[in-house]
């Protein structure tokens, strides 16, 4: 039986070629979606942040921010169809951004969205 | 607090005074608006420079009569994207202050040039930045399009520069 | 169109040194992202959902064949081969990297362009008429002015951090096809008896979270008084208009708060206080620039073109084309040509690199070298006669250029929205999309007529829904996308701000509603009435029943 996490991920854009990307559980950022670190509690959220904070003093990440997200059988799905395009690229153009480069990822798209 | 003048460092020797209480026998003194209004008397006739520290939301047209007896001008800049000192400096000088403007607060060097032609002469800079960076960010541009600025830096105008044969234009208040 | 001198080149490749300086000390960690960001903006670069966004500024609207081609390069080398055009008649690239802006300010630079101001508090874009120069009911070419204040407004060390943005419009024709009354100065042209030109000057106009049409300050100033005129407005504004609160610190909230007459009488004041250059001087620079402008040297044709008229009869494809895209132009023989970039069901404003070379060699073939972007997203070749029209469509029609809807119910105009901007509440491409699908049939669109749909992602405007006949505005409910739409505004010169027309509607169901509101128009309209008069004549009474009427 599986069970679906609810929890906070992190994330930014890289500094250097502004790529939206996810905070993982090995401290570095990852364009994939299902690899970013899932924080259960609010004390696990804010050591995320901080962990974020110190990355954009080291001009790695900018403008990072917690988002709800949920994993199930290790695919990861943010709350908000905002994240969810930071994950995949733009709904319009399927061909363009992760989604077109083996990065996309966490649950499908439902039809239509 | 370093202070910045002409690219390079120099001392501060003047005297902040309170809104009350006793002014310090001789030596230059900056005082704020409201005591300049107050203590006018009093501040006019003493010896020593007198300078005037002003927040960026009073009016530059109450000054007129005060600026030929003031040689300093202190101006905030309470966070780097307040803008609001840039006019204040400008219309200063438009109403013919020649003494020393200072520009205090969140002064940076991106945004140096722009003080300097809009008639600031002098920054209180803090420790963020070494000298150099400073120095060259006051070169970074050397021509502007607008007339009329005010240049401590190496800018040309260039509507000068294009019209070298025409009469260097007049300032004239305007006939309204 | 204007040429840059030796004194232009080099002030943008200073701007260009001076960035790439500011990006290398970004990079480096000497300056922090909250140091940076005025820096960045002030160069155009935002930082979006995806990747950074670079806004390339294209001086009222005005290109040639040249820098349309540099556009198509760098759309292929540094983007993913297509840019947008937009609203504000300016083109975006979407997926661009900081370590790579520097280069691509480089080569906008070799071709006489930049991203200067294009985003920040500062004084932006300045945009005028798309049909400027060529239009028919033109009173004088506004581009002279638009360039003056374009360079008096480049890094004006007084009025580089405004409380907010700043917007100005120009425009030469009675006929306002560049939305002034909606902009924070907005200057419209006017000639008096005696032949002379004055401008009247319109301040507090605006779009976004609280739209607003602009008061007139000045009826009729005279063209030397402009740069002083408008500094004394700058200067009022940079120094009284609101910091406090991000949405009520535009030029229009501050006019609103204190009153007309007081604003206007707080920039009189500080118009006379202010020393002014003598008139000869702001003279020989308009004289200077205006010379650039100078009209093409046309060719004496006849007003009717014989291969044009029967190219239309043998051509129905055409001849739809000739009927919509059309624009009258004020020398015999000659067409102003609109290109549609919103084919059915696809992404309006977008072009690719290929679609930007096409319309860059039929500037330069037919079109003697100029192209104009529109508040429309669309592209416009202001002068190309009458008999090489067919051959003009010809190769935009093999490059999917050739959507026969101008100004119809297919050429919506719609901001990229939550598919690419950060700022954005909702998605507005797929409801673009649905819309234009909806109405794809040609004789659909031909019988409702003249229509501007406007669709906004967020409270922010982009798309301009307040003035648009129909506007949508895409909102964010309970974490679901959810739209309004506003029926009745206007952006011409009798300008007026859409009404909400009641609850909202999901995103699958606007393109439905929209041709309820449609069908309600032909049920009512008189004969030869415009969607738009029919609002205004009717109010949105029917429109509303139509919509909500309980089944």
């Amino acid at each position: 039986m599986t069970t679906t996490e609810k929890g906070q991920l992190v994330t930014a854009n890289r500094l250097r070629d502004g790529i939206a990307v996810f905070l993982t559980r090995g401290g570095d950022w990852s364009e994939v979606i299902d690899e970013a670190v899932l924080a259960l509690e609010p004390q696990a959220a804010a050591a995320l942040e901080a962990r974020a904070r110190d990355d954009e003093k080291k001009t790695i990440v900018t403008g990072a921010y917690l988002v709800d997200a949920e994993r199930l059988e290790g695919r990861v799905r943010a709350a908000h169809i905002r994240e969810r395009m930071r994950a995949l690229g733009p709904t319009v153009r399927l061909d363009l951004g992760k989604q077109s480069e083996g990065k996309g990822a966490g649950f499908a798209a439902p039809e239509g969205e | 607090m370093p202070l910045l003048k002409n690219n390079v460092l120099v001392a501060d020797t003047w005297i902040n005074a309170e809104a009350e209480g006793d002014l310090p026998a001789s030596g230059d003194v900056i005082v704020p608006f409201a005591r300049l209004l107050k203590d006018w008397g009093e501040l006019s006739e003493r010896s020593g420079k007198l300078g005037l520290r002003l927040s960026n939301t009073d009016r530059p047209e109450a000054l007129g009569t005060f600026l030929p007896r003031l040689s300093l001008i202190v101006l905030p800049f309470p966070a780097f994207n307040d803008g609001r000192a840039y006019s204040i400096a400008r219309s200063l000088r438009e109403m013919g202050y020649r003494g020393e403007l200072r520009a205090t607060g969140n002064v940076l060097p991106d945004q140096l040039q722009f003080m300097l032609q809009v008639g600031f002469d002098a920054f209180e800079i803090g420790e963020r930045f070494p000298l150099e960076t400073w120095q060259k960010a006051s070169r970074q541009m050397s021509l502007a399009y607008q007339r009329g600025l005010f240049r401590r830096g190496s800018e040309a105008e260039i509507w000068t520069e294009r019209h070298t044969d025409a009469e260097p234009w007049l300032e004239q208040p305007h006939a309204g | 169109m204007y040429r840059y001198d030796e004194f232009d080149h080099q002030f943008v490749r200073e701007r260009t040194i001076q960035f790439r300086n500011q990006t290398e000390r970004r990079l480096s960690g000497a300056l922090t992202e909250d140091e940076f960001r005025p820096l960045r903006l002030m160069n155009g670069l935002y930082l979006q959902l995806h990747a950074y966004m670079l806004r390339v500024a294209i001086p009222y609207g005005t290109l040639s064949g040249r820098q349309m081609r540099q556009l198509a390069y760098i759309a292929e080398k540094w983007d993913k081969g297509y840019g947008h055009f937009t609203t504000r008649q300016n083109i975006q690239y979407n997926w661009v990297k900081l370590e790579d802006a520097p280069d691509i300010l480089d080569a906008l630079a070799e071709v006489e362009m930049h991203a200067i101001q294009t985003s920040g508090n500062c004084i932006r874009n300045v945009t005028t008429d798309h049909w400027a120069g060529a239009a028919a009911d033109e009173i004088a070419d506004p581009r002279p002015v638009g360039e003056l204040l374009r360079q008096w407004s480049s890094l004006h060390p007084e009025f580089s951090f405004l409380p907010r943005k700043f917007k100005i419009a120009v425009t030469g024709a009675p006929h306002d096809r560049a939305a002034v009354k909606v902009h924070d100065i907005g200057l419209r042209l006017h000639k008096n008896d005696a032949g002379e030109i004055g401008w009247e000057v319109i301040v507090g106009g605006g779009l976004g979270r609280t739209p607003m049409v602009g008061v007139t300050v000045r009826d009729f100033l005279p063209q030397h008084e402009l740069i002083g005129y408008l500094e004394a407005i700058m200067r009022v504004y940079n120094l009284y208009g609101r910091r406090d609160n991000k949405y009520k610190a535009r030029i229009k909230i501050l006019v609103h708060e204190i009153g007309a007459d007081k604003f206007k009488s707080e920039v009189e004041a500080e118009y006379a206080r202010r020393p002014h250059p003598t008139t000869e001087v702001e003279e020989r620079e308009l004289a200077r620039i205006a010379a650039y402008f100078a009209p093409p040297v046309f060719e004496k044709l006849p007003r009717w073109s014989a291969s044009f008229e029967e190219a239309k009869l043998a051509n129905p494809g055409f001849a739809r084309w000739a009927k919509n895209n059309l624009g009258p132009h004020r020398v015999d023989g000659y067409a102003i040509v609109n290109i549609s970039l919103k084919p059915e069901g696809g992404i309006p404003g977008d072009a690719t690199g290929d679609q930007m070379r096409v319309m860059a060699e039929l500037a330069e073939r037919f079109g003697n070298d100029e192209l104009r972007v529109s508040h429309a997203q669309n592209i416009v070749l202001p002068h190309v006669k009458r008999d090489d029209l067919l051959t003009v469509y010809q190769a935009l029609d093999k490059a999917d250029l050739a959507a026969a809807n101008y100004g119809l119910a297919g050429d919506i105009i719609a901001c990229p929205g939550l598919d690419y901007c950060a700022l954005a509440t909702a998605r507005s491409i797929p409801v673009a999309q649905a819309i234009s699908r909806k109405f794809a049939d040609s004789q659909k669109q031909d019988e409702i007529g003249k229509l501007k749909i406007n669709i906004s992602g967020c409270i922010n405007a982009c798309g301009h829904h307040h003035v648009g006949h129909i506007g949508i505005l895409g909102l964010d409910k309970k974490g679901e996308e959810f739209y309004q739409i506003t029926l009745g505004g206007s952006s011409a010169e009798s300008a007026s701000i859409g009404t909400i027309l009641g609850p909202g509607f999901a995103g699958h169901e606007v393109a439905d509603a929209i041709e309820t509101i449609l069908d309600t128009y032909l049920k009512h309209r008189e004969a030869g009435e415009e969607f738009l008069a029919t609002y205004r004549r009717l109010g949105p009474k029917p429109f509303k029943e139509a919509l909500y009427a309980t089944a």
